[in-house]
């Protein structure tokens, strides 16, 4: 009883405080209805972001129909991350990782009359990560937290010019949790330092009071477009963003016994003459997950050229095929070595 | 005192987050235990409000489907410990998937003590009801179907537990699976009761599991009736300790509709019991009729395989007192192959007489001349002089038709310690 009135005291503070992030809301049991209600932003079209509210980029972003993303990270002041070589950066309780995904009238301008559709929140609580979705309205003043996911119908143009008839999907809370997943915690995906390791991102936040600990030799994925860099690893890096949140050994999809994390060395794990698994219709008819060489008749390829529910894969965050990235996988598979097994 | 305000706090937390629109009722269920229970309003939005229940469901609670048909664009998921969701029957809530865009499941479980009960799911893209990493699970008299013909554009799985501890499914109905109706798979201390398979490629399939108890149910019309595999190459190897006891498994003889590539796909037609690549199986009690291929068929992994961890042999396998009807008139597949040498038609069992690979090292025994190693299945049969068996004594595998030895002599083994039945202590139907 005794600590009743400091709490209430820490509560005005924080309340009052319109400067920055609102700490109360930030760690409260339940997501907040409203956005705005965080005060991670300035503005209410959450383009202007408060104070100690960073921008950040990936080095490789996961695929999601073609949306653009614009990622924030809020530590809360006095805090930082720690340093990790191989999993997400280790938040402090009261992180808000930051994602808001948008659209244009034409992918090819991004920039051109671009509009909202979702935000999505990692809200680091006293006792683990919290995902929680938010919807933007028509207006784009506002976006309300959207537990169960929603539809919502999307025509534009791909950046390769095709136009784009579909129907995006806002993951549900629990969805949300089926790619986050890492044993019985949830977890970041993109903010690991191999994945953010380029543009002095990790020095930078280093210097802002983000992150701690960073050591010399970093590790880094190559940008899986830049042809610069070797097919495998432009390959291997497609995969570990893409898939290896679900197909690693703590993740949701670990009973197939297919392992597509950056560091795995073990080719059969990676899929090379392995047998499907509980693939059902996902395998198309096909015998192994890859065969060198042949594309056409492995079963990863496959479920990335499907559009179909059931069969494609990722089986959450995508509705289109992502061309690129098959073409990359289809070109990776044709060029592996054939061995004799 | 106490535990009523904790009651209205919780009722209060319901309404607040379900917008009053779904009116929680505390009812006084017939164990006079109270619990709480949140019932589904019919009518449009049911798909929202109900993944909105699944998700802001409290622990212990209980979400009840009204009787109807409802459609869903999505997959369903519970991440909440201890709830149970019911219907009011399994012939009176349909949940109906034929529209889904998205998702590889109808519903996904992820959190403990959960139980399913009185309701059907049908026409999911993917499989029926999967529940991952979600131990102390009840399936109860519930239905997972596809309607119209067996296909092989149907989903993989009816129910599928996997990677769970202590699994329950009684009074389960799946049908039309383009894998296994009742698939359990990297799990421990299962029971699979009461239930039945029907028109799917396999009807019951236990993987990679142990202490599995396999009873009172009915297998007809799959491609294979049971079937207790170990495969290569998967997080949880070692399958061993499982009874199938007192099932009907019958006319199992629907064509094998399961897209190549899976495992289930090498299963012939008309196989009533499959054993493959297990340990300590005990076949025992039960009633096989008109599977026309083979009522029971004992073999090693058929496939080529890269994992050191592995033993592709069944062993310690025990077939004792069951009775049987017709069969192996008509063998299917691999087995018409091997079946030519015997005059078309196959006895009640059948092993392949595997007991090396050319690959596998593991462990001690008669090293062969191109480095296997001879291991001793141990096959106990128990079974009615007049019930026929064959060694096609194959040798090993990659299988060659030319390498066919049969040998109709029964193996001479020693039955190894009957697993102690399953007991799991969320069964509160144990008639034991």
């Amino acid at each position: 009883m005794r600590a009743y009135p400091w709490f209430c005291f820490l509560f005005l503070l924080t309340a009052c405080d319109k400067s920055g992030p609102n700490m109360q809301m930030i760690l409260a049991d339940k997501p907040a209805p409203s956005l705005a209600d965080y005060n991670l932003f300035t503005d209410m079209h959450a383009d202007t972001p408060s104070d100690r509210v960073f921008a950040y980029d990936l080095v490789n972003p996961l695929f999601t129909d073609y949306a653009t993303k614009r990622r924030y990270v809020y530590v809360p002041k006095g805090q930082s991350a720690q340093y990790n070589a191989t999993d997400a950066l280790d938040f402090p309780v009261g992180t808000v990782l930051i994602k808001t995904f948008g659209y244009a009238p034409d992918m090819r301008t991004p920039n051109i009359n671009s509009y909202k559709v979702e935000t999505r929140l990692l809200i680091h609580k006293k006792d683990g990560w919290l995902a929680a979705p938010y919807v933007w309205n028509e207006a784009q003043t506002e976006a309300k937290y959207a537990p169960i996911g929603k539809r919502l119908h999307i025509q534009t143009v791909a950046p390769a010019g095709n136009k784009l008839d579909f129907s995006y999907a806002v993951p549900n809370a629990n969805q949300c949790k089926t790619c986050h997943q890492s044993g019985h915690d949830v977890l970041p995906i993109g903010p690991k330092a191999r994945n953010l390791n380029h543009n002095d991102q990790l020095q930078n936040w280093q210097t802002q009071g983000l992150l701690s600990g960073l050591v010399e030799n970093l590790p880094k994925v190559p940008e899986t477009h830049n042809t610069s860099f070797p097919l495998n690893v432009r390959a291997r890096a497609y995969l570990d963003i893409n898939c290896a949140h679900c197909h690693k050994p703590d993740g949701s999809a670990s009973n197939s016994g297919l392992m597509l994390e950056w560091g795995e060395t073990d080719q059969t794990r990676l899929g090379v003459g392995k047998r499907p698994t509980a693939a059902g219709r996902g395998a198309g008819g096909l015998l192994t997950v890859i065969t060198p060489g042949k594309p056409d008749t492995s079963i990863l390829a496959f479920r990335m050229q499907s559009a179909e529910p059931g069969i494609d894969m990722p089986e959450l965050g995508r509705t289109l095929v992502h061309d690129e990235g098959v073409a990359l996988i289809r070109e990776w598979i044709t060029e592996m070595p054939i061995e004799d097994k | 005192m106490m535990k009523r305000v904790l009651l209205v706090g919780a009722v209060i937390v319901l309404l607040a987050s379900c917008g009053g629109n779904d009116a929680p009722k505390i009812q006084d269920v017939a164990n006079n235990t109270i619990e709480l229970v949140l019932e589904i309003d019919k009518g449009e939005g049911f798909a929202g409000r109900l993944q909105a229940a699944l998700i802001t469901a409290k622990p212990g609670s209980t979400i009840a489907m009204p009787e109807g048909t409802y459609t869903f664009s999505d997959g369903l998921s519970l991440d909440v410990q201890g709830v149970t969701l019911k219907g009011a029957g399994a012939d009176k809530t349909f949940l109906d998937f034929a529209g889904q865009k998205g998702a590889g499941e109808g519903l996904l479980v992820t959190a403990g003590d959960v139980t399913l009960r009185d309701f059907t799911i049908r026409d999911t893209a993917g499989d029926g009801i999967k529940s991952k990493g979600a131990d102390n699970i009840t399936y109860r008299d519930l239905t997972v179907e596809w309607s119209g013909e067996p296909s092989e554009d149907s989903g993989a799985y009816g129910v599928y537990p996997v990677e769970s501890t202590n699994i329950l499914i009684d009074g389960v109905t799946v049908r039309g699976a383009s894998d296994a109706g009742i698939y359990v798979g990297q799990s421990s201390q299962i029971i699979v009761r009461n239930s039945v398979a029907e028109y799917n490629v396999a009807g019951i399939e236990i993987e990679n599991s142990t202490y599995a108890d396999v009873y009172g149910n009915t297998a007809r019309h799959n491609a294979g009736g049971i079937l207790i595999f170990d495969l290569p190459n998967l997080p949880i190897m070692g399958g061993h300790s499982t009874r199938v006891f007192n099932n009907s498994i019958h006319d199992n003889n629907t064509r094998n509709f399961a897209p190549p590539g899976n495992i289930v796909a090498t299963v012939p037609s008309g196989t009533g019991v499959l054993i493959m690549a297990n340990e300590n199986i005990h076949v025992f009690g039960n009633n096989f009729a008109n599977n026309r291929t083979v009522q029971i068929a004992i073999s090693a992994y058929l496939e080529k395989f890269d994992d050191d961890n592995y033993n592709p042999l069944p062993r310690n396998i025990v077939i004792r007192e069951n009775a049987y009807s017709g069969g192996g008139d008509d063998p299917q597949g691999l087995m018409s192959v091997l079946a030519a040498g015997l005059g078309g038609k196959l006895p009640e069992l059948v092993w392949d007489g595997v007991t090396t690979w050319d690959v596998f090292t593991a462990g001690d025994g008669e090293l062969t001349e191109d480095g296997g190693v001879v291991k001793d299945v141990n096959l106990v049969i128990h079974e009615n002089d007049d019930i026929g068996f064959v060694s096609l004594g194959l040798g090993s595998y990659p299988l060659d038709p030319r390498k066919i030895r049969p040998s109709l002599d029964r193996p001479n083994g020693t039955a190894k310690k009957e697993p102690a039945p399953i007991k799991l202590a969320h069964d509160f139907n144990s008639k034991e």
